[in-house]
């Protein structure tokens, strides 16, 4: 069973999250971190691979940093990276991207494509549906649970009403939620060993890839203009030295909550 | 018919997202909006929208399109945008919704802007407002071609019942054979059971940080001590430590209590837009840079595990 995991490289949670205000998109200048929810997605197909042998093989599209970032599911345990990247890729919205994404996909055939929840620097929750679709591949979404059983997957996922189960033959798209499993952390030997593993970058030439349909010319969307938020005001925030507790309930107190 | 709202549907009704969605769409679009209906057996709900103020309705029926799953959903919508014209299309975003826009929006190479918390639409153009970057700034979105499609967050407008009726077109569609490829096995309808967290002043919710089903003792411990119920994460839901019925957020419940303390959750959107409304925000969490903390009145940076007992203790006290 080969099995690809679509992993985004985000800017690291102590660098902070900004828009670059001269070109209106994210400043990815700041250190990378592989997008959390993905880890997870890393870990559901390294046990399929445990359970039922194979290859994973992380997929991303993105700027070549975000090899660093790749290098840490190697470090999992992922077989191999394949980093899709291109000068002119920069700024490609949903649409673009799963048009990119696609085409290096086509390219792996795997069994099985896994997404992660969401990534952190869009909060999209999206990107599966739209590559599923380019794919022409069946996909299930949300996965809380996932089996895999002959040539097929069922998922159990949550939804407003209740649970789903929904199953799909192979190959399929599967996006897991951040519940599915508790994601292992590298040994040392993964991380020394992640090094030699093949990582390769492919341009959008490479994939026989329309750059029209890529970057800023692919995308369907803008970004028009840029403002704060409306401020909170008010907001107090501590550091626990032991008070922390006696500082709440005293806040509590004069605010009448208690 | 420039604006077309997806009109999503359980049991026979549609859902108030959907009809917060087009209300706002009849609002700032005229009569120029439709309606846009799918599944089996969906006549009476179709005409049911009617009474939210749109008089056009295209209902896309047939046994197919029984279950809930977004694929079929994807050929249905790209068959009324033809047979419609539309150039804008609107969703309300849920579990479904997210899945056929961004389907829909590959299939038509079409723009999808998503987490949209507010829109205009002028002269058959559509500009909206979301808020980015875990709600850090606040972004004006457009489309650079047609047809252009909107995800709007969970919450963003309410339904306005106008009274009226709707004239319902059916739509005929062609499956393509992928899309119908998973199957719904089973659906899970979940009860509620316990008391409800809608009406309680205060509210302790867990999360993950609680590191263990049993690291709900204290949030029950601490509920009781401030005489409030117990809600939780998706993300505790579906790791099966805490009922569905208490899931706060996007997909679970929307609540408005007095006060909501926040231990061991890092403030997702999808969970902030259930318990945003709360009257005061309490948060404590051991990671200086969790989101919550955005939006929290009062955080506290520190281990739950040491704050949370202690502040049940004190609670106790006060209350006697
Ligand atoms: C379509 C969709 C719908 C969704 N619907 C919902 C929904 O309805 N409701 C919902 O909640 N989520 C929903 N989510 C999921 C949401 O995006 C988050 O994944 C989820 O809310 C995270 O839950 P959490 O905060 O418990 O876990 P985490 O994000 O893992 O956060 C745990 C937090 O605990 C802190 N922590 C750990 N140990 C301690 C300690 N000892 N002391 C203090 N703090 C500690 C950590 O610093 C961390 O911030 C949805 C997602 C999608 C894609
Ligand atoms: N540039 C990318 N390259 C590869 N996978 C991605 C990329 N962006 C997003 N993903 C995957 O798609 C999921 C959902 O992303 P999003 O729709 O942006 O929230 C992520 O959790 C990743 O698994």
């Amino acid at each position: 069973m080969k099995i690809a995991v679509c992993v985004k490289q985000v800017p690291d949670a102590t660098s902070g999250r900004k828009l670059d205000p001269t070109t209106n998109r994210l400043d990815r200048s700041g250190e990378g971190a592989l997008n959390a929810t993905d880890v997870n997605a890393v870990e559901e197909a390294l046990r399929i691979k445990e359970a039922h042998g194979g290859e994973v093989v992380v997929v991303s599209f993105g700027p070549t940093k975000a090899l660093d970032s790749l290098r840490k599911a190697l470090a999992m345990g992922a077989d191999r990276a394949m980093l899709v990247s291109d000068d002119a890729a920069a700024g490609s919205d949903l649409v673009a991207t799963s048009y990119a994404l696609a085409k290096g996909l086509e390219r792996e055939g795997a069994d099985l494509i896994l997404f992660g929840q969401q990534s952190s620097d869009s909060d999209g929750a999206v990107l599966w549906a739209a590559v599923a679709d380019r794919l022409q591949r069946p996909v299930i979404s949300q996965v809380a649970e996932l089996t895999v059983e002959g040539a097929s997957v069922t998922g159990k996922r949550q939804t407003e009403f209740g649970y789903d189960i929904i199953s799909a033959p192979l190959p399929a798209v599967v996006a897991v939620s951040d519940a599915i499993n508790e994601p292992r952390y590298p040994s040392l030997k993964g991380i020394m060993g992640a090094k030699s593993k093949p990582a390769e970058t492919l341009s959008l030439a490479d994939l026989g890839a329309d750059p029209a349909l890529v970057g800023a010319a692919g995308s369907r969307t803008s970004v028009l203009t840029l403002a704060p938020p409306p401020a909170k005001g008010n907001q107090i925030k501590i550091e626990d030295d032991g008070t922390a507790a006696d500082q709440l309930i005293a806040w509590l107190a004069e605010k009448k909550l208690l | 018919m420039s604006t077309l709202v997806f009109l999503e549907h359980h049991d026979g009704l549609i859902q108030k997202g959907s009809l917060g969605v087009l209300a706002r769409a009849l609002a700032v679009g005229g009569q120029d909006v439709a309606g846009v209906i799918v599944g089996h057996g969906v006549a009476d709900a179709a005409a049911s929208a009617g009474a939210y103020g749109v008089s056009n309705v295209y209902a896309v029926d047939a046994p197919e399109f029984e279950a809930p799953l977004p694929q079929p959903r994807v050929d249905a919508l790209e068959a009324v945008v033809t047979a419609s014209g539309a150039t804008n299309i609107l969703f309300a975003a849920s579990v479904l919704s997210a899945d056929v826009a961004a389907g829909l929006s590959a299939r038509l190479d079409a723009g999808l802007n998503w987490d949209i918390t507010d829109f205009e639409i002028d002269g058959g153009e559509l500009t909206a407002r979301r808020p980015a970057l875990g709600d850090t700034v606040l972004v004006t979105v457009g489309w650079t071609t047609t047809p252009r499609i909107a995800l709007v967050r969970s919450g963003a407008f309410e339904p306005v019942e106008t009274g009226g009726s709707a004239t319902v077109k059916d739509v005929a569609v062609t499956l393509r054979e992928y899309s119908t490829a998973a199957q719904m096995v089973e659906q899970a309808q979940e009860q509620a059971s316990g008391p409800s967290i809608e009406d309680a002043d205060v509210i302790v919710a867990g999360g993950r940080g609680l590191g263990a089903p049993e690291g709900f003792k204290l949030a029950e411990e601490l509920a009781a001590a401030l005489g409030g119920a117990v809600a939780a994460t998706r993300a505790v839901v579906d790791a099966g430590w805490y009922p569905y019925s208490t899931q706060v957020g996007q997909t679970g419940k929307s609540v408005s209590p007095k006060l909501y303390i926040a231990l061991g959750i890092s403030g997702a959107i999808q969970h902030k837009v259930g318990m945003q409304n709360s009257g005061a925000i309490v948060a404590i969490n051991k990671d200086p840079n969790a989101p919550i903390f955005d939006f929290a009145d009062f955080g506290i940076v520190g281990d739950l595990n040491a704050v949370a007992p202690k502040l049940a203790e004190l609670a106790r006290a006060r209350r006697g």
